[in-house]
């Protein structure tokens, strides 16, 4: 019988664990910088996925307030991530992450 | 099963498929759309545990405004073919290792959550305006402690708001024909080269594939 079953703090930062894992294994195995960010959004994701959590263990609202200022970074992050690509597209060809290998110019 | 739980199940579901298909998916639009369903399941999981401010800022930031971000590249710039899987990979092995390194993360997760539940007392440790069990609605918590506590954060977050503005205008702002990287060759110059982005040449371009360097001195000038 399962009906006794509750969801505990473990479960969500063992979903975390996964989404984070998952996120970063994109991250090395794609080449495209556009779906590299995607990745970093997944990773980011799963530490506000650990903060909630948290948060709701420890009867504090200073897990949601963390999720706030990720929540900030990561949109800031992809403005100036976005904006490299946007540039570096217009300059030369080659869209992919092993193109833009050195850093001079 | 309760209702907790039933949700939880179904969130957690939403989000691993939508990030199998955001690392799978070969074309980044679809990518997009899969990283839209995984935040949805975040903001799922968010309300379960009663941040439902969160879950609404999810929604609008994330889907709303960066997922839309990512589009309007993805959509400027052209890059929405088929890319890299065929692509050799520039370090041996590089796939695998990442596998690898992608599965020690996610054994060191699990275990530190195995070794640090001991702790997960359920005691109740928020005090004041900072407790979940205050009397004040979410909203209302969260700007309490965010505009009195963590209100040098919050100005500063504005400063870094500011700088990501200005720094997205300097970097994408027009380019002069001097400015171009005519010297620096792509690392994979044994792949076709592309159409250039942005230039009246394109079908030159498309025609036969032109080496990278002469297409991009020719945007160069188209654009300056």
């Amino acid at each position: 019988m399962i009906g006794a079953i509750e969801v505990s703090t473990e479960w969500y930062l063992v979903l975390s664990a996964v989404l984070f894992s998952i996120g970063a294994v994109g991250l090395l195995i794609r080449r495209n910088p556009l779906v590299m960010f995607m990745c970093v959004e997944l990773m980011l994701n799963a530490v506000n996925v650990t903060f909630v959590a948290m948060g709701t263990e420890l009867n504090d609202v200073g897990g949601q307030i963390a999720v706030f200022f990720v929540l900030v970074v990561a949109a800031v992050e992809v403005v100036v991530g976005l904006a490299l690509v946007v540039a570096i597209n217009r300059r030369r060809l080659g869209a992919s992450a092993d193109d833009i290998s050195v850093l001079r110019g | 099963m309760t209702a907790e739980t039933i949700t939880f199940v179904v969130g957690a579901i939403i989000i691993l498929a939508g990030a199998l298909g955001v690392v799978g998916s070969k074309n980044p639009v679809h990518s997009a759309l899969f990283l839209v369903q995984t935040l949805m399941g975040v903001a799922l999981l968010f309300v379960v545990q009663e941040a439902h401010f969160l879950a609404a800022v999810q929604i609008v930031v994330y889907a709303g405004a960066i997922v839309i971000l990512f589009l309007f590249v993805i959509m400027l710039l052209g890059v929405d073919k088929a890319e890299e899987w065929q692509i050799k990979e520039p370090i041996a092995g590089q796939r695998p290792i990442a596998v690898i390194v992608g599965a020690a993360l996610l054994g060191l997760g699990i275990v530190t959550t195995i070794i640090a539940s001991d702790g997960l007392t359920g005691q109740v440790r928020g005090l004041g305006d900072k407790a979940l069990t205050s009397e004040y609605t979410d909203v209302e918590r969260i700007g309490r402690v965010l505009f009195s506590d963590y209100a040098l954060s919050f100005e500063i977050t504005a400063g870094l708001l500011t700088i990501a503005v200005i720094a997205a205008v300097v970097l994408t702002r027009s380019v002069r024909g001097e400015d171009l990287l005519e010297d620096l060759e792509p690392a994979s110059m044994a792949i076709p080269a592309a159409a250039p982005f942005g230039g009246n040449d394109s079908d030159h371009g498309d025609a036969h594939d032109a080496p990278a360097e002469s297409s991009s001195d020719e945007s160069g000038e188209d654009e300056s």
